[in-house]
């Protein structure tokens, strides 16, 4: 059962993520994977400030920044330097590995010990419930507040721009700045999920991103399932599915390895698990189509 | 209202693919005119509206709207006094976002996009009002995703669009090529009620010769990228219908 907790803990984590992936690839129709070097930088920064036992209100801050320049810089080369989405994150990604590595100067640091965003509060004597709450609150935060950035003049221009970017220009909008702005968010974001989870398992490692974008892509593909299933239109459900869409992750995860698959293969699995997922609605499509 | 001088525009230059679409245009349009242009496929028209737009720069040659020279001026800073309807009904709307989503957007065409809900039971009645005089039914479904729409609803939505936020010059790029006769018909009346009340400066593209004889002041023929024929409102009332179908015997 301390199984299936942990796995519902990391969905929250990786909720952040998801919202990150759900912003670039479904609201700008980017596709970044700036993902997994930002991820392990939010991880470097948080390592690092907590073992130099700076406060939470300074770590925080500094990890969105953190996130958000590495994004911001790919979007600066994807539309200033018209280099393909793709090849720019690519780019900023494999840069930030040595960022990252020369930041700790190590490739793995503990936080075992430290003060943490699990260790501000003491809400039940269970250290796992605390956690649980802890994100809770954490998650709700930046998810009302993305909902309502979204539902704003600017939050609907952002929509605009990656849904039909002729008609966002000649109403007014620098889509150039909109998407580096749309990047920076999503990678601040990415970024917060490398603060949660690196002080939820204890330490920082250097390899602990490679291949994170496939856990916010599927998030977000299992999300989307369930919008285009419930033919959801609000905003802020979409978001909400987006959240589940992360925990259900992680839970079919749990369960794969619960039945005895070899967590040497959990890599293998989590990518045939999101192929399946996508591909999903077309073999069931064919197969309503046969008849 | 806009000057074009000396405009050029050449594609892929020094290429194999080069292509000379704009040859020397110098265009002075005064502030409310309805500047209607036909011209054979090819021949420049889009190119010129867009180089007036700003969504396309010239080879050589300038801009100015209102005395101010706006040559390397971007499209989305244009919008302040531009707006535009697209040949594609998908170019004008936004298709996942819900009609007034696209309103509001529309709505502050010249203004910061900021972070404050704009949307609000006023603003609701005020498109649901404007909507209605189109009389299409569309007043009760502004929550609806733009892309439930025909072509022909979203292009008289792209009209009323326009004019939601101050305009002074409106550009249609064949907005009802893509329509049948009716829609076709409520999208030209839409527009010309639009030009007239607001007093817009208008350029008009069409293919539809009976169109461009009724409509608009000033009639203009364009072929292999230079002005052929400029008619100004006297000569274009002189004109025959059977005169312009000439021009393309
Ligand atoms: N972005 C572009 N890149 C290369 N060539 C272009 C581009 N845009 C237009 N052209 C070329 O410039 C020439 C003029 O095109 P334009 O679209 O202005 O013609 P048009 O008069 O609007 O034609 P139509 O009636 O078919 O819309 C054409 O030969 C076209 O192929
Ligand atoms: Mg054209």
């Amino acid at each position: 059962m301390d199984f299936y907790l942990t796995a519902l803990l990391l969905g929250l984590c990786y909720s952040a993520i998801a919202l990150g992936i759900y912003i670039s690839m479904k609201i700008f129709n980017i596709p970044d994977i700036t993902t997994d070097g930002s991820y392990t930088l939010g991880a470097v920064v948080t390592a690092i400030l907590l073992t130099h036992h700076q406060p939470p209100y300074i770590i925080l801050p500094l990890v969105i920044i953190a996130g958000g320049t590495a994004g911001a810089i790919t979007g600066f080369i994807h539309t200033r330097l018209k280099i393909n989405a793709l090849l720019a994150g690519i780019l900023v990604m494999t840069a930030l590995y040595s960022v990252n590595l020369s930041l700790m100067g190590r490739s793995n640091l503990p936080l075992i010990n430290l003060q943490s965003i699990f260790t501000i509060v003491n809400i039940g004597a269970d250290p796992n419930q605390n956690t649980f709450w802890i994100l809770i609150v954490f998650v709700a935060v930046i998810t009302l507040l993305i909902g309502y950035v979204l539902k704003t003049d600017f939050g609907i221009a952002m929509r605009a721009t990656g849904n039909s970017e002729s008609m966002i220009r000649s109403l007014g909008v620098n889509t150039d700045r909109m998407k580096i702005i749309g990047l920076a968010v999503a990678n601040a974001l990415t970024a917060l999920s490398g603060y949660l989870i690196s002080q939820f398992q204890g330490f920082t490692d250097i390899s602990m991103g490679i291949g994170i974008v496939i856990v916010g892509l599927g998030s977000v593909i299992i999300g989307e399932t369930l919008i285009n299933w419930l033919k959801v239109t609000s905003v802020a459900v979409s978001l909400l599915l987006v959240l589940a869409g992360a925990i259900i992750f992680q839970l079919v995860l749990a369960v794969t390895l619960d039945i005895g698959v070899d967590a040497n293969l959990l890599k293998l699995v989590t990518a045939v698990f999101v192929l399946l997922i996508v591909s999903l609605p077309r073999i069931t499509a064919r197969g309503k189509s046969m008849f | 209202m806009i000057d074009l001088n000396h405009i050029h525009k050449t594609f892929n230059p020094g290429q194999p693919n080069q292509v000379n679409a704009l040859n020397g245009v110098d265009l002075h349009f005064a502030a409310g005119e309805f500047v209607v242009i036909v011209g054979a496929n090819g021949s420049g028209k889009s190119t010129l509206l867009d180089i007036v737009a700003g969504s396309v720069r010239p080879s050589s040659g300038s801009v100015h709207i209102d005395k101010m020279e706006v040559t390397k001026m971007p499209d989305y800073r244009r919008s302040q006094w531009i707006a535009r309807v697209f040949q594609n009904p998908l170019s004008g709307t936004a298709p996942d976002l819900s009609i007034i989503d696209n309103f509001r957007l529309a709505s502050i065409r010249t203004r910061p996009k900021g972070l404050s809900i704009g949307i609000n039971e006023t603003f609701k009645n005020q498109v649901r009002e404007r909507i209605s005089t189109l009389g299409m039914g569309l007043e009760n479904k502004i929550e609806q995703p733009m892309g439930t729409l025909s072509g022909g609803q979203r292009q008289a939505l792209t009209l009323l669009m326009s004019v939601m936020d101050s305009c002074k010059i409106l550009l249609l790029d064949e907005p009802t090529a893509a329509l049948d006769p009716k829609s076709a018909q409520i999208v030209m009346k839409t527009a010309e009620d639009l030009i007239k009340h607001y007093r817009l400066t208008a350029i008009l593209i069409t293919h539809n010769l009976k169109d461009a004889f009724t409509y608009g002041s000033r009639l203009m023929l364009m072929a292999e990228g230079r002005v052929q024929k400029d008619l100004d409102p006297g000569q274009k009332s002189a004109l025959k219908q059977s005169d312009l179908f000439d021009w393309f015997a």
